[in-house]
């Protein structure tokens, strides 16, 4: 099966594969799958001087598929190749138990719920108004009334979930199953991270058209977690950088350029074989993560106000393209591959090999390439009257190491543009393979295979 | 979906619980009614049309087991709805308070026999009746005695424990103001503490109290523009008198020796009526299963907004004093209904005690002699790692009045 591509508004309803199959699962055995759902809806459920329900038969809303649901089930994750979605909820939880089995339990509730809001369900089977009124609502409500909004939560596991050598404690049995490339980033020159912005044992990326589906999926995500994870930090995006589909046009990022224009895309499936997707034959030890990838996290704040000081003509030798349509500086259209060997009349190269397409473009990184999913960020201002603003950069790769990593430390020395870029978060996670039909949690293979 | 604006009850007295095993309902509830009849799979809905002048029901009768009644409120008053015994005078549930145009659910476990069902338009005389029999379904309708007594003992002992600590906290308020006026500094500064834990102990039951809980307890940050200040935290600020720095710029001015004693006989007297009023005769009226169970949810919301924060204790920083306070407040009245959860939801109150056990492991690490080390002697990562035990006990124990009450 391939990845759960969906163009939007491109989805065949009648093709939707998910809705109908847990929905008809679960339907029989309501009462029973509420006394499964955890210790939250067991409460709901079990409580009732002589058993009267909660659980009545007051039916899950139908699932709405108005052609803006993507699959949550599927070989992969959504939420990789899927054409990026306009807004972002981004967090990263640290998990505060020592017991293996809470983490298992909070998988399960997660999958379970990330299912249902993907479908433009409650997180809970109760919802915003449905249970009882003495007890607070299973879902907190400001989705209602929203269309699932082509939401898409993707979970990871970041190297501390597992320990093991230098990285940590072992609290969970999960050392000897840790990826050999899941460990954190090392510090590249420049670097000015927050620890408050790094790291996680466990990561959520929620993407939807609608800036409140996705904060409202990670708020009943971080409720369900309470008692087991907490959330480390998180990160709000409102624009996407970079087209992940041939359908869609390139965007621009807060320096005012277009970004993403050599993305790689949902399309390209022998590309994404090549640097997205982890092969079964690429770390025999973490065979778990087969068909799955690897998200790196960095938040990347722009200088501004300096930036919007800089005269056109370095803004554009610093990127290495022109600010208006996004041609290299070598000449030609937005899609034409820069030459960087073409010089000017002064004999120098016209694309400076110092600017940021030289040094990020696949030649100069031994041919590997990404596939960025990044978004605008604005915090509001510091306190000296400065945006605190950037790029949350987020890159799917099969492996950190080879392909991250170098790239990351050549442009951290050389690249013109890092004058104007302040690195202050980072994170590097594991990314399991989709729920497939008949699983119950995302990272089932890491924990009973 | 509709809105759901429900007008939430008024009450004079929040700690009054909700009677009604009410169910909010939302305009996903199926419309048409269940079968009276029953079909096996959940409980029968009996759909309630109350106008001004009417009160239909869509059946008079429903098998023995779990009822639903969906009262939908067409007239222009506020109305209630009841099932009453065959005898019209107990009553057996109700649901309050449903606005015009709205639907509220009534939700309960009937046993077979004959009943009375009311629609109160307007909340005032009988109301509009009409008989209602439970038929014997032989489903097994599970008694109801035993959690009823279970419930009884526990808001009885609720009431003697909030009796206690006012009596406590009587007495050390006491002894702290004679220090505080005397000018005995010292004293009143280790009494402020020890003595507050009475107070924040029972602190939902003091704050129930509209007026005497702003006298009390007001922080400077909670102030109106133009508010007089008084309370323990006025009597804080000037035992742990601030730099200027910490005082907005400007250099603190010690109360006088007249404002101490004015201030001071003032808080006793507002403990006197505290106190005079947790022992008048209906005190106990106020007390149910609710208020106690969101009384413990209402605790562990203040050390999540207050304590762990270090705003409470803003001059003396005594604030795990409180938050130990809260937590023993909480887990007293959980454990008050402890028999009644366990019956009703063991794995809820497993998981109470799991998560006040691992909370309690985690304040016993900073007790300092009698007391506990400052709120400033505390990490970023230490306050987080209390954050995290507060989040997970508030979570479960929201659940605690559905619970029971249910």
């Amino acid at each position: 099966m391939s990845a759960p591509v969906t163009g939007q508004g491109g989805e065949e309803p009648g093709e939707t594969p998910a809705p109908s199959a847990p929905a008809a699962r679960r339907d029989p055995s309501r009462r029973a799958l509420l006394g499964a759902g955890g210790a939250g809806l067991a409460a709901l459920a079990a409580g009732f001087a002589g058993g009267f329900g909660a659980a009545r038969a007051q039916g899950a809303p139908p699932a709405t598929d108005d052609g803006h649901v993507v699959p949550f089930r599927g070989a992969r994750q959504a939420g990789i190749v899927t054409p990026a979605q306009d807004r972002l909820h981004f967090a990263a939880f640290d998990l505060t138990t020592s017991s293996r089995d809470d983490v298992v339990d909070l998988l399960r509730r997660w999958s379970l719920a990330a299912e249902r809001m993907t479908r433009g369900l409650p997180a809970g089977e109760l919802g915003p108004v449905g249970g009882a009124y003495d007890a607070p609502p299973d879902d907190t409500g400001e989705a209602q009334e929203l269309r699932p909004g082509n939401l898409t939560i993707t979970f990871g596991f970041g190297p501390s979930l597992f320990g093991g050598g230098d990285i940590g404690p072992d609290r969970f049995g999960l050392a000897a199953r840790r990826p050999n490339a899941l460990a954190d980033l090392p510090h590249f020159p420049g670097d000015t991270l927050e620890a408050a912005r790094c790291g996680g044992d466990l990561m959520v990326q929620a993407c939807s058209d609608d800036p409140q589906i996705a904060v409202h999926a990670v708020r009943n995500l971080a409720r369900l977690a309470f008692g087991t994870a907490q959330v480390r930090w998180s990160q709000l995006g409102y624009g996407r950088t970079s087209r992940t589909s041939s359908a869609q046009a390139t965007p621009r990022n807060l320096f005012g350029f277009k970004d993403g224009t050599a993305n790689l895309l949902a399309e390209d499936t022998a590309a994404l074989d090549e640097h997205v997707w982890v092969a079964p034959g690429d770390d025999p030890a973490a065979s778990w993560l087969a068909g799955g990838s690897y998200l790196v996290a960095r938040r990347i704040r722009m200088t501004i106000e300096t930036w919007d000081r800089s005269s056109l003509r370095e803004q554009e030798s610093v990127v290495g393209r022109t600010k208006g349509t996004g041609a290299p500086l070598s000449g030609g259209q937005e899609a034409t591959e820069p030459d960087f060997t073409r010089t000017g009349n002064d004999g120098r190269p016209l694309i400076d090999p110092d600017s940021h397409v030289a040094l990020a473009h696949p030649t100069a990184n031994g041919g590997v390439r990404m596939l960025r999913r990044g978004y605008n960020y604005t915090d509001g201002s510091d306190g000296l009257g400065r945006l605190d603003a950037g790029l949350f950069f987020l890159a799917f790769v099969r492996d950190p190491v080879r392909q991250f990593v170098p790239m990351q430390n050549a442009l951290a020395k050389n690249d013109l543009m890092s004058e104007y870029l302040r690195h202050t978060g980072s994170g590097v996670w594991a990314v399991p393979p989709g729920l497939a039909d008949g699983a119950d949690y995302v990272g089932q293979a890491l924990f009973e295979s | 979906m509709t809105p759901t604006r429900q007008p939430r009850p008024l009450r004079t007295l929040p700690l009054i619980g909700l009677a009604a095993v009410a169910l909010a309902t939302a305009a996903c509830t199926p419309n048409t009614p269940a079968d009276a009849s029953g079909d096996g799979e959940g409980p029968v809905t009996i759909t309630v049309a109350s106008t001004a002048d009417a009160c239909t029901l869509s059946a008079t009768s429903a098998p023995s087991g779990n009822v639903v009644f969906s009262v939908t409120n067409n007239g222009d008053d506020v109305t209630e709805f009841y099932l009453l015994a065959e005898d019209g005078l107990r009553i057996v549930s109700e649901v309050e308070n449903i606005g015009p145009g709205l639907s509220r659910d009534l939700v309960l476990t009937a046993k077979p026999g004959a009943y009375q069902t009311a629609c109160k338009p307007g909340m005032v005389g009988d109301g509009i009746r009409a008989p209602f029999t439970v038929t014997d379904s032989g489903a097994d309708v599970a008694p109801t005695g035993e959690v009823a007594d279970q419930i009884a003992q526990a808001t009885t002992a609720y009431v003697a424990y909030v009796k206690d600590q006012t009596e406590q906290l009587l007495a050390g308020t006491q002894d702290f103001v004679d220090a505080y006026t005397s000018g005995d500094d010292e004293a009143a500064r280790e009494l402020y503490a020890p003595t507050r834990v009475h107070w924040e102990r029972i602190e939902p039951v003091a704050e129930s109290f509209g007026d005497l809980d702003p006298r009390m307890d007001l922080r400077e940050a909670d102030l109106e523009d133009g508010q007089e200040w008084t309370g323990w935290h006025l009597l804080e600020k000037d035992l742990w008198q601030p730099e200027p720095d910490a005082n907005g710029g400007e250099a603190y001015t010690p109360l006088t020796d007249a404002q101490r004693t004015q201030y001071a006989d003032q808080l006793l007297a507002d403990t006197q009526e505290l106190y005079d009023r947790v022992h008048a005769a209906d005190f106990p009226e106020a007390i149910d299963a609710a208020a106690i169970g969101n009384g413990a949810k209402g605790l562990l919301d203040e050390v999540a907004t207050g304590k762990v924060t270090g705003e409470e204790e803003i001059w003396s920083h005594t604030d795990l004093w409180d938050f130990q306070a809260n937590v023993d407040g909480a887990r007293v009245a959980f454990e008050g209904l402890r028999d009644v959860v366990e019956a009703k939801d063991a794995a809820l109150a497993g998981q109470l005690d799991t998560r006040f056990a691992d909370l309690q492991t985690l304040l016993d690490g900073y007790t300092q002699g009698d007391g506990f080390v400052t709120y400033t002697d505390l990490s970023e990562d230490q306050v987080k790692e209390l954050a995290a035990a507060v989040d997970a006990l508030g979570e479960p124990l929201s659940k605690l009045t559905a619970a029971v009450v249910l």
